[in-house]
């Protein structure tokens, strides 16, 4: 078995073992440096007084913490982001080869391991080229210049006649010295330096094209890819048999007929947490659902009724927020007023796999394997539960199904860890049901927003006042009480406090402040502490709701100006990129020759700077209503989008194709459904999703080339102008207003009329 | 009881109400069928059985005695791709990659059966297997360019069978 | 007289009488072309009306008949198949050149009431005009009201598919003298409001009897088996009279529930031809999926006192006791492995399986749609919540068929098997292989 998370398709890779046991001349001295778990925002943490260094080489600030050259000369990248099928593997080879000045196939790259890469937090927020990519951009080009630097001494040359390819240093007379002749064991352990010699965007040979991903041909051919994937010798199979409703408490159980069933090695009873763990997969499956029987549960109705959701939500205390707040600055007389009231139903990641985590506990060590996307949060979570020191602790992540957040996988870690350290020496996995990832994962919160603005007499927006209700978007590790396991022990960890995410980036408040300039304006985020039901981070938080009022409600302020939405929103725009991919995306798509909307079809347009921090993304599509059905069938979708300098252009492609596709999802068709007691969005019959029926005929995206311009994440950035232009595009079909999530084809029905 | 998977016949030594993807995953060692419900209610375990698309996750393994099973391990490997896996690949379709095998057999057995399939007839297929990331375009795309690939003889040659 | 005069005369008589009959036939047959009109403008109808109209079109499924697969609502083309051939829905948007547009209300009506289009030509009979006969006046004027405020799509009608001579519609007339009966609904006064409500709108607008009717070999409802079990679409709709074979009895309010849901937890979820039924019965006034409830009960009876003692055991159970393995019959080895993880699990319906002993596919006249929804399951379609489940063709044998039948029969129904089930058993394999 090749080292478990390499890529199948890296011939040359080198194994974790290898890296673990210092082969060659690798050199393992670098420290991590510990920083506290960074919040949802992923990102890096500065240190006070240290120099502020690129990306996340502030979290470890030593060159060889990113990047090791072995006696042969072969590369290795590490980092502390994790592969989440977003391609961010191969983004971050491309970024280090570039710089390093090495053929792409001759570097490896190591991920997400509490052994081995820096501790960048969580891979979220659309952080990971930004923070990671940064640090592995700066950290190669200083390797490379320490490495000319090395080979002048060697060759007696000024530095600035050598240049470095194909991993080998080259004088003006044709001498070589390869990395391998330079190499030393404290060569690259040294700080890094707030500014490197990056190379011009001009001549980069890897960088700004498309590479092939490199995790896909072992995805398409059977590779050994997912910790679904993982079998280790002595592996046992677990099934937690969860309770049927939050805060549900174990009764009484009848182990007895189960313990005899075949395979079955152990029943684990922990307080209300219950699992069984048996030889073969499907002798746990069976085994789980004859417990489930035989296990009666105390319930109570605690989930607020689903039909008053916004009005029970809008009920609740509130801690409020006044994240912006402009003054009026010249007096206009306001002319027109509107105002409307958007809402959202919680989300479900609804992740095709269920979440899986592999845990085994040795001569007192912890070794989890997990498609985690924090794996040092997760460890701290992990050994708070199990009372052990971190450092006992050895979290690995290995790709799962798509999370778009957080899901199940943290949890399933959890699980795992418990019963593995009653079970000890065997490795355990923790396969979680269909049923239980939908019931128990941590849902996007529902929200509420709304807006109110003027209009002048010339038709401009006077005056804005907008507010957002909503739960916390992380309900993350770190600590014990975050995981169920840890909630469900019998030394139950209380679920910790709720917090807001903080400005700029925010969390409900996500996106909440326009980028639109406006003469006074007031924007309230009112934080809910209180959580009727499990919620935490999904793809975009608040930002696909806030960008779906604040770009709804832009059209509805359009139409009582009688201005064209795509005008209208440049009247508005000052920021040059906006307005950049806003042209680019009404240009490519016809927006100014559209066919006029009505009859049941329309255009719609959406626009959003994700975070308006990260990277800029202009949505127009068009669609039909079928009037009779109310049923929604989108024709073409063009997008523009800027991420500064791009990295792999394909690579960004693909996520915004995806994320415009799962926004489509999100916003016609889903809500989570419950009753007073239960979630009843178990399985695909009742959280139905996007099918290919549905997808649209063509998607565009266009990129707005920014050579030399900072990584922008774009990964969220397409979810939020996706929706809003869907609604956008369904009100000038049918010529009514939606604004309650999601725009199913019985509302659009019901707005129609017969 | 025995099981020919992939041109090969595997004896087993599973309980034979064992739906058929523990027994692939786990006694023949092979990925790509994924576990996705186990309630046939999403196509990630789709495999081809006497070149039917058929979802492993819920059918015993008592129903395959006899019966020509394959996964995507069958229709080619990593330094040998099959057009299927070609297609896949170059039009660089997947994110996640979760639901890709899925895809890929339901497709496949669909270009079996007709390899001029239309557009309107691959999304009707794909109808029974769902994505989370939205790889739907390139998917279809991927099945298209497969259905091209397999018609051309240099690439169509071999379907794997390669075990 | 010589044999040739003799012939002769006789010759000419035979010529005289054919003509007269002919003559006679073809007056019948033959009906006026109603002039063109402009198609009206929605402003022509009351809005009041039109809503009417859509719970009238709601209840007589006319979208279900007149839309094709992946085809505009109403625009007709969908293919209908019959045991004498392939018949296409026509085009009942108000297009002028290939829907309505042009039909006057009066030529609607003779369409609905007497099976002849707007040029005089006779409908075949898959356009239950043997049941709109009986609407009253201003439902067929709401009905019109509705589909002409619909918007335009021109698609040609799709020809039929119909072997000679029944492509030849004159014969038409024939079918009609044989078999239908032109007139109103009439009151029974020996029954109640609710009771003459629900007859009206069973019998006519919604044409239960068009599917549940048995019909002769020349395809019209055997009158005397009213209710009794037909087919549709190659499923076998089940008798809704005193033969009805459910495990529990109907009763008014259960049938109304399942009318107005689709699914009842004692019978089960519709599927097959009765999945747009009861789509379309959402938009329908509840009163009237009451009263049709209350019709139909009426035609049922009173269930013997055996089957209501029965049902009540059934519905007072959570799941189906489990059973011990039986590892030499094969049946029940597969229902463990294949079916009773769902149709065992106790989750309630619709996304639930159901305890197969309430199932009416089970215990019913006919395993027509059992085969249909072991082999096909239920498929995934769309994005609103429906119950799925995977269909089991390509991986069950018809021995494997056979013995899973059996004992699905004689465990949950207590009932030996159906007659010919291995016939239907190999037609069923048959259409799967060539779907």
């Amino acid at each position: 078995m090749t080292a478990v998370g390499a890529d199948t398709s890296v011939r040359r890779s080198v194994s974790r073992r290898a890296v673990l046991q210092g082969t060659g001349a690798l050199i393992v001295t670098f420290t991590i440096f510990p920083v506290a778990s960074s919040q949802e925002t992923g990102g890096a943490k500065t240190s006070a007084g240290a120099p502020k260094l690129p990306g996340s080489l502030t979290n470890a600030p030593f060159l060889d913490a990113w990047i090791r050259i072995d006696a042969d000369g072969s590369a290795t990248a590490f980092t502390g982001k994790a592969e989440l099928g977003q391609g961010i593997k191969t983004a971050l080879l491309q970024v280090t080869a570039e710089e390093l000045e090495v053929p792409l196939n001759h570097l490896t790259l190591i991920t997400a391991d509490t052994a081995l890469t820096a501790d960048e937090g969580y891979t979220a927020g659309s952080h990971s080229t930004q923070d990671s990519g940064t640090a592995l951009r700066n950290a190669a080009a200083q390797a490379r210049e320490i490495l000319i630097g090395e080979a002048a001494r060697r060759m007696n040359l000024p530095a600035d006649q050598l240049k470095a390819a194909n991993g080998t240093v080259i004088a003006p007379n044709g001498a070589r010295l390869s990395y391998a002749d330079l190499v030393s064991p404290t060569l690259l352990h040294v700080q890094a330096q707030p500014n490197s010699k990056l190379k011009d965007p001009d001549s980069f040979r890897i960088m700004n094209r498309s590479q092939p991903r490199v995790d896909i041909p072992g995805k398409v051919t059977g590779g050994s890819v997912y910790v679904q994937d993982m079998r280790l010798p002595g592996m046992l199979h677990a099934r937690v048999v969860r309770p049927p409703s939050y805060g549900a408490q174990l009764a009484t159980v009848d182990t007895g007929a189960v313990e005899r069933m075949p395979g079955v090695v152990r029943i684990v009873r922990d307080g209300n947490f219950l699992a069984v763990v048996a030889e073969r997969e499907y002798q746990a499956i069976k085994a789980m659902r004859s417990l489930a029987v035989a296990t009666q549960w105390r319930e109570r109705p605690a989930l607020p009724k689903q039909a008053d959701l916004a009005a029970t939500l809008l009920s609740l205390p509130v801690e409020d927020f006044t994240i912006f707040e402009k003054p009026v600055s010249t007096s206009t007389a306001a002319a027109t007023a509107v105002e409307a009231t958007y809402t959202r139903p919680y989300l479900a990641h609804a992740s095709v796999g269920p979440s899986c985590a592999i845990a085994q506990l040795q001569d007192g060590s912890l070794t989890v394997w997990t498609h985690t996307q924090g794996v040092y949060p997760d460890r701290q979570a992990i050994a708070a539960m199990l009372g052990l020191a971190p450092e006992k602790v050895h979290c690995i992540h290995v790709e799962g199904s798509g999370c778009y957040g957080h899901n199940g996988a943290d949890d399933a870690a959890g699980d795992a860890a418990l019963i593995a350290s009653q079970v000890p020496g065997h490795p355990i996995r923790v396969q979680w049901m269909r049923e239980q990832e939908f019931a128990w994962e941590p849902f996007g919160p529902a929200m509420i927003t709304k807006a109110h603005a003027s209009l002048d007499s010339s038709g401009r927006i006077a005056d804005w006042d907008y507010g957002v209700w909503s739960n916390t978007h992380s309900t993350r590790p770190g600590p014990a009480g975050s995981l169920l396991a840890g909630q469900h022990m019998a030394r139950a960890f209380p679920p910790p406090p709720p917090k807001p995410l903080p400005q700029p980036e925010g969390g409900g408040d996500r996106n909440a402040i326009p980028l639109y300039e406006l003469p006074r304006a007031k924007v309230v985020h009112h934080f809910i502490p209180s959580m009727p039901i499990r919620v935490s981070a999904l793809r975009s938080l608040g930002a696909h709701m806030n960008v779906f009022s604040i770009e709804s409600f832009m059209d509805e302020l359009a139409l009582a100006a009688h201005s064209d939405p795509v005008a209208f929103r440049l009247e508005h725009l000052n920021d040059p990129r906006a307005r950049a991919v806003v042209t680019t995306a009404a240009d490519r798509f016809g927006w100014a020759a559209r066919q006029k909307g009505g009859n049941g079809r329309g255009c719609g347009f959406g626009f959003a700077r994700y975070k308006n921090l990260a990277a800029y993304c202009a949505i127009a599509l068009e669609l039909e209503v079928e009037r009779e059905t109310g049923r929604v069938r989108v024709q073409r979708i063009v997008a523009a989008v800027d991420t500064g300098q791009v990295v792999n252009p394909d690579g960004i492609r693909n996520q915004i194709e995806g994320g415009i596709l799962q926004s489509i999802s999100w916003t016609l068709y889903e809500s989570v459904s419950f009753d007073e007691t239960r979630i009843l969005c178990v399985d695909w019959s009742t959280y139905p999703i996007l099918r290919f029926d549905s997808v649209p005929n063509r998607v565009d995206v266009d990129l707005v080339d920014r050579p030399g311009q900072p990584f922008l994440g774009c990964g969220e950035a397409s979810q939020g102008p996706a929706s809003a232009a869907l609604a956008n595009a369904i009100a000038d079909a049918i010529g009514k207003r939606l604004r309650e999530l999601p725009l199913t084809a019985a509302r659009i029905k019901a707005a129609v009329g017969i | 009881m025995e099981l020919k998977v992939n041109g090969r016949i595997h004896s087993v030594a599973a309980a034979p109400d064992t739906p058929l993807l523990y027994v692939l995953r786990e006694d023949l060692q092979l990925n790509a069928a994924k576990y996705g419900c186990g309630l046939g209610q999403c196509g990630a375990c789709t495999v081809m059985v006497d070149g039917e698309a058929v979802l492993s996750c819920v059918v015993p393994i008592l129903l395959l005695q006899g019966k020509e099973i394959m996964t995507v391990e069958g229709l080619g490997s990593i330094d040998k791709p099959g057009p299927m896996q070609r297609a896949f690949i170059e039009e660089q379709a997947a994110q996640c990659g979760y639901c890709i095998p899925g895809m890929m057999m339901r497709a496949q057995a669909l270009l079996q059966k007709n390899p001029q399939t239309s557009d309107a007839e691959i999304r009707r297929q794909l109808e029974q297997n769902l994505c989370r990331c939205g790889t739907h375009m390139r998917i279809l795309r991927a099945v298209r360019r497969a259905a091209q690939l397999m018609q051309t003889p240099e690439t169509a040659v071999d379907t794997g069978r390669s075990t | 007289m010589s044999f040739a005069s003799r012939f002769a005369r006789i010759t000419v008589g035979v010529i005289v009488t054919l003509a007269v009959v002919s003559a006679l036939f073809f007056a019948f047959a033959w009906h006026s072309s109603i002039d063109p009109v402009e198609p009206p403008t929605a402003s022509a109808f009351d809005h009041a009306v039109v809503l009417r109209g859509a719970q009238l079109a709601a209840l007589g499924e006319c979208v279900t008949c007149h839309t094709a697969a992946d085809g505009r609502v109403f625009a007709g083309g969908r293919a209908i198949p019959t045991p004498f051939g392939t018949i296409y829905s026509t085009n009942i948007t108000p297009d002028p050149l290939t829907g309505i547009g042009q039909w006057s209300l009066a030529a609607f009506e003779r369409a609905m009431r007497a099976g002849v289009d707007r040029k005089g030509r006779d409908l075949y009979p898959a356009f239950p005009y043997d049941h709109f006969t009986l609407l009253r006046d201003e439902d067929v004027k709401s009905l019109y009201a509705y589909l002409m405020t619909r918007q335009p799509v021109r698609v040609p009608a799709h020809p039929n598919e119909l072997d000679f001579p029944l492509n030849f519609r004159p014969l038409l007339a024939g079918w009609k003298l044989l078999f239908f009966r032109q007139g109103r609904y009439r009151q029974d006064r020996s029954h109640d409001e609710t009771w003459n409500r629900g007859a009206y709108l069973a019998e006519g607008l919604a044409h239960c009897g068009a599917c549940h009717t048995p019909r002769n070999l020349l395809g019209a409802e055997k009158k005397d088996q009213h209710f009794g079990g037909g087919e549709s679409e190659n499923w076998h709709a089940y008798a809704i009279n005193s033969a009805s074979q459910s495990p529990v009895p109907w009763e008014a309010n259960t049938l109304q529930f399942y009318l107005r849901n689709g699914w009842h937890a004692l019978h089960g979820v519709a599927r097959g031809p009765m999945t747009p039924v009861v789509e379309n019965m959402a938009g329908v006034p509840e009163t009237d999926v009451q009263a049709m409830a209350a019709y139909v009960i009426s035609l049922m009876g009173q269930p013997t006192p055996e089957r209501v003692r029965h049902a009540e055991g059934l519905a007072t159970r959570k799941v189906a006791p489990p059973v011990a393995a039986q590892p030499d019959n094969v049946g029940a080895t597969l229902y463990t492995a294949a079916c009773a993880v769902c149709h065992e699990s106790g989750r309630p319906l619709p996304f639930g399986g159901i305890d197969l002993a309430l199932s009416i596919g089970v215990s019913g006249e006919d395993p027509t749609n059992l085969l249909h929804v072991v082999l096909e399951g239920l498929p995934a379609a769309g994005e609103a919540p429906m119950p799925i489940m995977p269909g089991f063709a390509h991986t069950l044998s018809d021995p494997q068929l056979l013995a899973l039948l059996t004992y699905l029969r004689s465990r949950f129904a207590a009932k030996p098997l159906w007659s010919d089930t291995e016939t239907a058993i190999r037609h069923a394999q048959e259409a799967e292989r060539r779907r």
